[in-house]
This record gives structure tokens, sequence and C-alpha cells, in this order.
């Protein structure tokens, strides 16, 4: 039987399985078993959750692999870890280590500030961050299978994510309402190739798994982002910077599932104990919010 | 013309959208099944592919698992659902869920990480042509009695068994373009939606 390993059909299919789930970041074995013992249907593994990397400061890069294998190690769901932008090396050491998943993300330091990593020729597949649609559909142009909202990492706010969710649905919505020979011009407008944008326009949603990421911290949060129609959430900082991360873990697991039902989200809201305390995103100088990085 | 069946798709986390796509294509009724009340109204049921620990901790918390020992209509279970539908797990979690609705020792990430993921045409004893099958993160077990019948082989271990109206398979269907296994469940739901509708004295419409 001939194999055929790391097509777009492989990188595609995982993103699809992790649908409905909620994708955690842990820095260490410990936190990654509660995140699967939660229910996570992935983890993310990095050295420091966004929030203390925006209280620390410092150039942020991909974490160290022992440190990533020890979670490998720990976990049998898929584990994936961070790259900073445009850094096509760590990428390249990631896939040899073997995460099952890339994100090419904005929370690190980029380490390119005009391009990206072509992400078409790696096995490994990946996901990026976006605030639109010119942002997501070059993303998926470059080779990403999945995409999430940029949100505002770290802040436990989930108002950026919110944000571009809105921007994202409302520019797919006038690519559908408009009229076949104003498309060129659109796709030139927003600096994106015209057949992915004719992909976006027929299918009303992206061509590829969409999750929400970015400041979401309770169960309402991850409800909120399903019923604007993401696949499926991260969780960063909002489940290991609150007080009862095991609780909140499985909390906005079982919020990601029953979504639109309210009944049920009464049931997993109740008693979690203290959300991360998040920041208003007024109170950040400007040139230290993470979401304009990469376009 | 016969009324379509009506299958279920579990919709707790996974691929549960591909499959109800598939489904309606293959000419029946697709529900997304997120309550153990839902289970009474269908003729059938897929447990679709996603992560196999978190669906199975769903299924524990939403009260699914005695309902699903007893459920007596078809039941398809794909790469995750294969292996909530098994006897017996290997490199599982201490206390994951088995159903044990297969007699089947399943091995779990049996290729390895993701970077072991593949798609190969694959032969089936029950189908003329191979399928493009897509294997993510698979899963392959091996028989414990000789009420399995086995379909599919990959690497000496099964792919794809049915036993009695439990079927299971570690490769994704509805990710193949290829509809011939859906449709071939849909019959086996449909003829089991006409007999139970027969003996309720109902009319077909």
């Amino acid at each position: 039987m001939s194999k055929e390993k790391g097509s777009l059909q492989v990188k595609s299919g995982l993103a699809q399985m992790l649908k409905g789930g909620v994708i955690m970041d842990v820095s260490t074995p410990e936190q990654a078993v509660i995140a699967q013992e939660a229910g996570a249907c992935a983890v993310m593994a990095l050295e420091r959750i966004p929030s203390e990397i925006r209280k620390e400061g410092g150039v942020s890069r991909m974490s160290d692999p022992a440190m990533i294998q020890r979670i490998m190690d720990a976990v049998t769901i898929p584990v994936m870890a961070k790259v900073r932008i445009g850094h096509f090396v760590e990428a390249e050491i990631l896939q040899a280590l073997g995460v099952d998943f890339i994100d090419e993300s904005e929370v690190l330091t980029p380490a390119d500030e005009e391009f990206h990593i072509e992400k078409s020729h790696f096995k490994v597949p990946f996901v990026c961050g976006c605030r639109n649609l010119g942002e997501a559909l070059r993303r998926v142009g470059e080779g990403a299978v999945m995409i999430r909202s940029k949100g505002e990492a770290g802040t436990g706010n989930v108002v950026e994510a919110v944000r571009h969710m809105r921007t994202l649905n409302a520019e797919i919505r006038r690519a559908k309402l408009m009229p076949e020979e104003e498309l060129m011009s659109y796709a030139r407008d927003l600096g994106v190739p015209i057949d992915l944008l004719k992909q976006a326009r027929k299918a009303g949603r992206l061509p590829v798994v969409t999750f929400a990421a970015g400041g979401i911290a309770t169960p309402a949060d991850a409800a909120l982002m399903m019923r604007l129609g993401c696949d499926g959430v991260f969780v960063g900082s909002g489940i290991f910077g609150s007080s009862d991360p095991a609780s909140r873990a499985r909390a906005i697991v079982e919020a990601t599932t029953h979504f639109a039902d309210p009944k049920q989200l009464v049931q997993c809201s109740r008693g979690l104990g203290e959300p991360m305390r998040g920041l208003d995103i007024a109170s950040i100088p400007q040139h230290e919010l993470v979401q304009g990085r990469g376009r | 013309m016969a009324a379509k069946p009506v299958i279920g798709v579990l919709a707790l986390q996974g691929a549960f959208a591909e499959h109800e796509d598939y489904l309606r294509r293959a000419g029946a009724l697709a529900v997304e099944v997120r309550r153990p009340d839902q289970l009474e109204e269908l003729d059938g049921l897929i447990l679709p592919g996603g992560e196999s620990t978190t669906i199975g901790k769903l299924l524990r918390r939403f009260g699914f698992e005695e309902p699903l020992r007893r459920f007596d209509r078809p039941i398809w279970g794909t790469c995750a659902g294969m292996i909530l539908l098994s006897r017996e797990i290997r490199g599982g979690l201490p206390d994951q869920l088995a159903l044990d609705r297969i007699d089947l020792r399943v091995t779990r990430n049996a290729f390895g990480r993701q970077a072991d993921s593949f798609t190969a045409p694959l032969e089936l004893s029950n189908l003329a042509e191979p399928i493009p099958a897509v294997f993510i993160r698979a899963p392959l077990a091996e028989p414990l009695s000789d009420r399995v019948e086995v379909l599919a082989e990959v690497d000496g271990q099964v792919a794809a068994a049915r036993q009695a109206n439990v079927w299971v398979s570690s490769f994704h269907p509805e990710l193949s373009g290829d509809l011939r296994l859906h449709k071939s469940f849909v019959a086996t739901c449909r003829s089991r939606s006409q007999g139970h509708k027969f003996q309720a004295g109902g009319q077909q419409a």
C-alpha cells in the first residue's frame, strides 16, 4: 500500500477533527494533563502564556524543543506549538520534532515584518491569525489549513476577537451579495487571490476551519464565539490565568459543545471561581498591541 | 418512494458536519445529536472522527454511556468513533470510555503522530473498487472474537469491520469524496426503519 503523507487533504483533515473543540495553552506537562482531563481536543505548548509575555516583555521566541517534547510525552491528544511570523527555520525545527500543528503566531515577536512562512511546502499543518478577510485569505494562500481570529492575546478581553470575527463575516457577506463582475476589484482591494475569494463567496465562510482566539476567558465567551460562526476555540491565558483552571477548562469545553443551549450554559457557568483579571484594550499602549503584527 | 431514514450524527466534538453532508447526499435526513433523549427518534447513528478522549468524556458527562450501550439500531464509528465502540483500548487514558459494542482491541494513534497521517487507496471486501481512504492519527484494531467481520486491513490489522449492525472504520469516508459507504449505511438504516414502521402498523409515505 502506498501511503501519501503531508498532503493538503491530510493537513486539512486534522484541522477538521479539531472542530467543536477547545485548544488550550499549557506551559508544563502537569498543565497539559489537566487540559486533557478537562476534555481539550489539543494543547498548545508554550513557555509563557500570553498574559505573562505581555507582562514581562522582551523578545518572545519558539519554545525550547525539550519543553515541547515533555508535553508531547505527557498527553495523547495533538500537540501544537508556536513559531514567530516569518521564521521558517523555527517551523522546520518543530516539524522535525514532530509536533502535530504549528501556529505562526503574532503572540511571539515577529522575525519578519514583511513576509510570512510559505506554509504549503511543509508537511505539518499550520494555523494563522487574522483580523479580517484579507489577512485570512492571504494566509490560506500561503498554505495555512486553519485560521483563527487574532483577538488581543493575553488580555482576557474578548472584544477584539469579536471585532475580528464580525469583520470577517461582514466581508464574506459582502462578497456573497456582490454581482460577479465586482469580485475582481474586491479581491484587488482586499489583496487576496481571486480563486480563494470565490471559494469563500460560494461557501459563505472561509474555505478552511476557523477558530476563535484572543481573550476568551469564560464559558459564555466561548459560546459567543461559536455563535459568531467559529468552528472551535483557542483558550490561552484564560484557563491557567484563572483561580480554578481544571473546573474552568472543563466548563469551557462543555460550553463549546452546547453553545446554542442556554440551559446547559447556566450549568457550566456556575461556581468557577475568579476568571483571569483581564485588561481594558484602551489601557494598552498602541505599540504593545500584538494584533497588528503580520498582515 | 420510501421515506428518508433519520440518521443522527453525534455532535459533541469533531468532524460531524462532514458526515451530515455525506448522509444528505446519500439520501438520509441527518440530525445533530447533543442530548441522549434525541437517540429515540433515530433509525441509525454515526459516531464521527474527532478527539476520542474529548468525545468520551463528554459522552459520560452528558449521560450517553448507557443509552449508547443499549442503542439497537445501526451504528457506525469512524476513527474516534471506532475507538469509542471497541471493547478494549490500547494507548488511551486509564479510564477512557470503551462502549464495548464490537469485539475489537483498538490501538489509538497506531501509525504515530500527525506526521504519519496519510491517504491511500484501500480495498474493502464489501466494495467493488478501492476507496480513497484518509487516515488522520488513525487507530487500528485486532479482532477479539469471530463475530467480527473484517472488511479491510492495513499493515496486518483491522481498518474496517462489522459486527451485526455495528460498523467501524479507522479512516474517514466523510473526507474521501466517495459516497459508497454512506449510501450503504443509509440503505441499512432505511430497511430497518421500514421494518420498524411496518411492525408498528405505520404507512410509508
